[in-house]
């Protein structure tokens, strides 16, 4: 089995370290210089897990062999850049999408015939350098068949995913999920980008009547009741899934709130512009949503 | 006539200095900021910019120092109002007591210590460039009217208004206040904090038609609020909105929010959109607009 992580940021490292484990992996770059040091130095995993892993890496897909599994792994607003680089080889492979938000699948369908797994993570890590991430929180990633794709594809790398020592699960249809986590990161990277917070008590917090969890619980009902008329059964209660991690005491920084403070572009258009565009294509009023993906947009123009 | 400003920051200034000027009013001001009062007894109340005024006046932080006075105008940021109207409620045992300040629920914390209370808005501006002098950057009209729950009487309101005109601050005297403090509220609450939020000035706030929608939807939430309690407000905002956004008038204007967010200060939102959502509240009007930037500028102020 030959493994293709397309974009090695934290999430892209994590996958291609620990796949080494049961796989041969390759590691797509846009860096020339990142693709050098992980072919020199290998790819270094500490926290949860601690080993180095070997990983064969280029910046030119034109270097790489062919593979049965590409991983794309940038964040959501790269995918169309990463599936452009895919456009015209590597036609036996199955392509997975690990994104925030919707979309990615569709635009990787736009680039070639190959079958899409999709999928929505929710670990976490730090990249601390190229060569170097942090594997912080073992929490899963969940897989299901986009389109025609076979479910046995799914449970296949599911099972590649548990045997290289990650958390997985294969669901064979993957909307109710990814419908969760798209509302659990609308409301909680929104509100973090606009307050500053992390991913704290305050987001759970429901007693003085200025709290922050008032407006957060209210943005997940919105998120909700725009689910329902997409006719999407959660998979989970976004609402409890933020208590729980608040609970957690990791007070994780979400990455819209590192985008922000380092005024890069961040996934407010897939996430929170996908799930206001949902709300508007069904006839769903979502004001609050809708507040929050225009303040965020607009906080991201004023880097300008 | 003897007045003490009470809270001697810019707006306080802007009445103690010109008030100064006249020969039948006395005044006094109460400061907290000892470097600023030392320079005041010493070197006079300097006002520069869209007037040069020279004041001569007593300044203290010492609130038994005050004598008895005819009118107190409160000028502290909302937050302040208690505690300073506590401090210095003696000397107005006799006296009518004012507030010029922002937001809403200043007369009601100002009556919980004094007798006859004015409602009153103000529209000058201008900031503390150092101890004892002030930059006058806006000329405008102030509006007085008695505080219902607690009136003053009103020929006091029209003595004290009528002082104030006299002295270079244009003001009205008028039975119903709240129309001119409404208007004030709304297009402060619907802005000033989308401006915090963002980042953006005023002009660049507006010209986003996503955000600007944002705005009027804070602004129908105020309107309602106002209405429900049978107020006329004196000028539709959301014109004054328009207006202030061109180029010649406020388009590069930071709201003061913003520039509290830059300098992490606490803001006036308990206020602001705080005062539209218990108002609200109180008239059972919904305020979700309002609730939820109430919500996201407590976050934000948390986050430091």
């Amino acid at each position: 089995m030959r493994v293709c992580v397309i974009g090695a940021g934290a999430i892209g490292s994590l996958f291609a370290a620990h796949l080494s484990k049961v796989a041969e992996v390759l590691v797509l770059t846009r860096r020339q210089e990142h693709a050098r040091a992980l072919n020199e130095d290998g790819l270094r995993v500490t926290g949860h897990h601690d080993f180095t892993a070997r990983v064969t890496a280029a910046a030119d897909p034109r270097e790489l062999p062919e593979f049965d599994v590409g991983i794309v792994a940038t964040k959501a607003n790269g995918v169309e850049e990463a599936a452009a680089r895919l456009d015209g080889r590597f036609a036996a492979a199955t392509i997975m999408t690990v994104q925030n938000g919707l979309g990615a699948e569709e635009t990787v369908h736009r680039h070639g015939e190959w079958p899409l797994i999709s999928a929505v993570t929710f670990m976490s890590g730090t990249k601390h350098s190229d060569t170097h991430v942090e594997y912080i929180l073992d929490t899963p990633t969940w897989l299901g068949p986009y389109g025609a794709t076979p479910y046995e594809r799914v449970t296949e790398l599911a099972q590649l995913l548990v045997d290289s020592g990650l958390e997985a699960e294969a669901l064979p249809d993957l909307r109710p999920a990814q419908w969760s986590k798209l509302i659990f990161n609308a409301t909680v990277n929104g509100v973090a980008a606009l307050t500053g917070l992390p991913h704290d008590a305050h987001f759970a917090a429901e007693n003085a009547e200025s709290d922050l969890g008032h407006l957060v619980h209210a943005l997940v009902d919105e998120g909700k009741r725009i689910a329902a008329a997409a006719h999407v059964e959660l998979h989970d209660d976004p609402w409890e899934m933020n208590v729980l991690a608040t609970k957690r005491g990791s007070a994780h920084y979400p990455s819209m709130l590192e985008d922000v403070e380092a005024r890069r572009p961040t996934e407010v258009e897939l996430i929170n512009g996908a799930l206001v565009r949902e709300a508007e294509g069904h006839g769903v009023d979502a004001p609050l949503q809708t507040a929050v993906y225009r303040l965020v947009a607009a906080r991201e123009a004023s880097y300008s | 006539m003897r007045v003490c400003v009470v809270g001697c920051g810019a707006v306080g200034s802007l009445f103690a200095a010109n008030l100064a000027r006249l020969e039948d009013v006395e005044v006094w001001a109460y400061d907290l900021d000892r470097e600023h009062v030392e320079a005041i007894n010493r070197d006079g109340l300097r006002l520069s910019g869209a007037g040069e005024v020279l004041g001569r006046l007593t300044a203290t932080s010492d609130p038994s120092a005050l004598p008895a006075c005819d009118f107190g105008i409160v000028a502290t940021k909302a937050m302040h109002t208690a505690a300073a109207v506590e401090a210095t409620a003696a000397a107005f045992d006799n006296g009518c007591v004012a507030t010029v300040q922002n937001g809403l629920g200043n007369e009601e914390a100002i009556a919980r210590h004094a007798e006859r209370v004015i409602r009153g808005t103000t529209f000058p501006a201008g900031k503390l460039v150092g101890p004892g002098h002030v930059q006058w950057d806006v000329k405008g009209e102030t509006t007085l009217g008695p505080f219902e729950a607690r009136p003053a009487p009103f020929e006091e309101v029209e003595r004290l208004a009528e002082a104030c005109t006299r002295a270079g601050m244009p003001t009205k005297a008028v039975r119903d206040a709240r129309g001119p403090q409404w208007r004030k509220v709304i297009f402060n609450a619907s802005t000033n904090p989308v401006g915090a939020l963002t980042r953006l000035t005023h002009g660049r706030l507006c010209e986003d038609p996503g955000l600007r929608r944002l705005v009027t939807g804070l602004v129908d939430e105020g309107k309602a609020v106002a209405a429900a309690q049978g107020i006329e407000l004196d000028a539709d905002p959301e014109d004054l909105i328009d207006h202030a956004a061109k180029p010649e008038v406020a388009y590069d204007h930071k709201a003061s929010m913003l520039q509290d967010v830059e300098a992490r200060r606490p803001t006036e939102i308990d206020y602001l959109n705080g005062g539209i959502v218990r108002f609200g509240d109180e008239n059972g009007v919904a305020t979700p607009l309002n609730r939820a930037i109430w919500s996201l500028v407590k976050g934000l102020e948390d986050s430091w």
